[in-house]
């Protein structure tokens, strides 16, 4: 049986929210509008949010939600209008330390190689550098990369690209992992096994994860919970447990409880979808 | 929308201001009136002039000679584009010119066209159609490339003649960088006419700007070069107009 | 190298058209190649044409190294602020199509005949574009780079160096390849009637006296020239973006 969150509210009913001295991230009542040109639009909230150390949560919502929105309050690029943001803790200020991020658009430097791009984040942080080429070797023996140490990101396909992102992000050992929609412009094959990659990635580092994605069989298959947000402006209006083993892979496709989960995701999204897609702009 | 118009504000602003500063310092004779005058008495020599139409020969010269330019390397260039775009062997060998052709400073040819043609309207528009029909054989190659290739497969789909292929999904496909091809050029065949007018010739308003200058009659010579920017400015804010309508199909 | 075979067909091209140009129209309108070249190095082998030939390089590398600087710090700070860029666009686009001609005898009246004018004139035409082209360089630049460096909590510095720099750098470097020809364009242009050395100047003797093979000798020297340089940036860019693009 998967525990399931209270159905009612349209605001955000958080399910068996961690104290926020007790979450690893945590996210109380924010809010985000943006302004521009006289113009002001609710992006975001409100929304309640507690990361345990160590879980691997998942963003669903539709587009334009103001799921990016969260991602970016949650990495200190932007603070939120109303409400709390804390990491460890302590309230997120700027970009926290400890704090990776992999975004959906390709961000490898094309005028470095793959070992210079990895290494890159640690150089400029000043970092040993024997310190740094154990780092930089392991973290590219890690993402499959050995091969290709020396080629330019060009010289790569879209995955190998985020791979190589990955592996910038994993040098500097996060605590917390943001990924937004990072594996969106690959294709669905693809996509299964990179998927896999990052769940190798989280046993390995033991990280949290966020991960924002569109796609419900992802977020399905790889989560410990998975959270459904409404059109704009996106609250939480479910959050589901999988109960996935730790030691998961893509084949949990083939076990019913994953078409359970991905059933109950569509239904609410379902209509959000709808929604979103009845209204003129994006 | 609001944008564009607040920013065409403070645009309009920014330069007001500055013609006011210029207009100051003239006044103030911190600009000595040998060296320039002010824009408000630029601009009443300009109105005198115009009226009086003692330049009126010279300019319709010039206009005349930027038409026949523009219409001359419109033409053959977006003719020469075409040549060039359906032969790639030819294109491959002319490739590295054309990509160098403004590097060269074409001007110094002038005087061996005034040897061709003498001096005269032939050599002015020689030099500008030299100037402008690389930019527009550039821009009937750069359009004709982008041209999305399923928009032909689909052309094929509906079994269009070449013909009609052509003029309903090439030519309004490759219209945003055509139109370009055509800005580019109006600019260079105006630089190329003034700018030979200016060096040596006997006619148009860069003859009359050297020989007022060289006669010390800063009044006129004012007057004509605040005529020129005036022209330029108004040229290019309709073409811009066009070229944003053009874009503003493509684009959000 | 058989690929250039197609392009020296042209260039062969060319100066058979030359030729029978030349064989049509005669010794007063025009020079045959062969007395283009010959006279070309009856000049170089001139003392004299070397003063003048330096004075121009004199010239230009001033109006060059302004122009540059000028122009990539003017384009970086408009490209930066996104108001001031839209607003200051038009602008500079418009000052960039009037012809500068039109402004020249303001400017031998500011700054009198002398280097000092030679170097105004190539400034003149060559810092608008550079100034576009960075402008352009860096509103074109992927907006996650800026991101990744707050992500990689970088400082404003290491940001601008080692991300904002070489990401724009190829765009940069088109720019100034069209600002250097349109600097030396521009001092050319302005010894052509402001100065009394120079190989502008050259030109306006030798066509006062006639002496076409003069003239046409001149303009060949300065078209290799323009052309070996801009062959050279051009390999240059294309080093920095064979990397950067498939």
């Amino acid at each position: 049986m998967i525990p399931v969150a209270s159905e009612t509210a349209a605001k955000a009913a958080p399910v068996k929210q961690t104290p926020v001295e007790q979450a690893h991230a945590a996210l109380r009542g924010v809010t985000c509008v943006y302004h521009s040109q006289g113009r002001s639009l609710h992006a975001l909230g409100p929304v309640d949010l507690s990361l345990a150390r160590g879980e691997f949560f998942s963003v669903v919502g539709p587009s334009g939600c103001g799921k990016s929105t969260l991602l970016d309050i949650l990495a200190g690029l932007n603070p939120p209008q109303t409400g709390t943001a804390h990491f460890e803790g302590k309230s997120i200020l700027g970009v926290p330390d400890g704090v990776g991020v992999v975004f959906q658009e390709d961000a490898s430097f094309p005028w470095l190689n793959v070992h210079d791009n990895v290494a890159f984040g640690l150089r400029r942080a000043g970092v040993d550098p024997t310190e740094i080429k154990r780092r930089v070797d392991y973290a590219i023996g890690f993402m499959g990369l050995k091969d290709f140490a020396a080629s330019y990101p060009a010289q790569l396909s879209g995955g190998m690209r985020q791979r190589v992102c990955i592996a910038r992000t994993l040098v500097l050992q996060p605590r917390l992992i943001l990924l937004d929609e990072p594996f969106g412009a690959l294709d669905q094959q693809t996509r299964l096994i990179m998927g896999d990659e990052l769940l190798r990635l989280w046993r390995e580092t033991s990280a949290t994860i966020l991960l924002i994605t569109h796609a419900l069989d992802e977020a399905a298959m790889l989560s410990d919970r998975v959270g459904v947000m409404s059109t704009r402006p996106g609250t939480f209006i479910d959050i589901i447990e999988t109960g996935w083993d730790r030691n998961r892979d893509s084949r949990v496709v083939s076990k019913p409880h994953f078409g359970d989960i991905t059933a109950r995701l569509w239904e609410k999204l379902r209509v959000e979808a709808l929604k979103m897609m009845s209204t003129r702009e994006l | 929308m609001i944008a564009v118009r607040s920013e065409a504000v403070l645009r309009f602003g920014i330069v007001a201001l500055l013609v006011a500063a210029v207009e100051m310092l003239c006044r103030l004779h911190i600009i000595p009136v040998d060296v320039m005058i002010a824009p408000s008495q630029m601009a009443a020599e300009l109105i005198k002039i115009l009226v009086s139409g003692e330049y009126s020969a010279d300019i319709i010269s010039s206009i005349a000679n930027v038409l026949i330019s523009t219409a001359l390397s419109v033409t053959l260039g977006f003719v020469a584009g075409l040549i060039i775009y359906s032969a790639p062997s030819l294109r491959a060998a002319l490739e590295p010119l054309l990509a160098s052709y403004y590097a060269v400073p074409t001007f110094i040819f002038y005087p061996v066209f005034i040897s061709l043609f003498g001096v005269g309207s032939g050599a002015i528009v020689a030099i500008a159609v030299l100037l402008a029909i690389v930019s527009m054989i550039t821009a009937t190659l750069n359009g004709l490339d982008r041209i999305p290739r399923v928009l032909r497969k689909t052309g094929r789909i509906y079994r269009m003649s070449r013909i009609k292929m052509a003029v309903m999904i090439e030519l309004p496909s490759a219209a945003p960088s055509l139109f370009t091809g055509v800005k580019l050029s109006v600019a260079y065949s105006f630089i190329g006419v003034i700018a030979s007018e200016f060096i040596l010739s006997g006619s148009g308003i860069g003859y009359a700007i050297a020989y007022a200058y060289n006669n010390f009659e800063n009044r006129h010579m004012y007057a004509l070069m605040l005529l020129i920017i005036l022209l330029v400015t108004g040229v290019n804010a309709l073409l811009n107009g066009i070229d944003r309508r053009l874009q503003s199909q493509r684009h959000r | 190298m058989h690929k250039f075979g197609g392009t020296a067909l042209v260039i062969l091209a060319c100066v058979a058209i030359w030729q029978s140009l030349y064989v049509y129209v005669g010794d007063s309108a025009l020079a045959s190649p062969l007395q283009t070249v010959e006279k070309l190095s009856e000049l170089l082998r001139n003392d004299d044409f070397w003063i003048h030939v330096s004075e121009t390089g004199r010239a230009f590398v001033w109006a060059f190294a302004i122009a540059v600087l000028g122009g990539v710090s003017l384009g970086m700070a408009l490209g930066l602020g996104r108001l001031a860029g839209n607003v200051a666009e038009p602008i500079l686009v418009t000052l960039y199509s009037i012809p500068k001609v039109v402004l020249y005898p303001l400017i031998l009246l500011c700054f009198g005949l002398g280097i000092s004018a030679k170097v105004a004139f190539g400034v003149m035409h060559g810092l608008i574009p550079i100034a576009l082209f960075s402008m352009n360089a860096i509103r074109q630049m992927k907006p996650v780079y800026r991101r990744t460096s707050q992500v990689l909590r970088l400082t404003s510095l290491q940001t601008a160096l080692t991300v904002i720099v070489p990401a724009i750098l190829p765009e940069i470097t088109s720019g100034v390849r069209l600002g250097l020809s349109l600097t030396l364009l521009g001092v050319l242009i302005g010894e052509m009637f402001a100065s009394q050395r120079g190989l502008g100047f050259l030109l306006t003797s030798a066509i006062n006296l006639g002496q076409i093979d003069t003239i046409m000798a001149i303009a060949l020297l300065l078209t290799v020239f323009a052309i070996a340089c801009n062959t050279l940036m051009m390999m240059f860019e294309r080093h920095l973006t064979h990397r950067q693009s498939r």
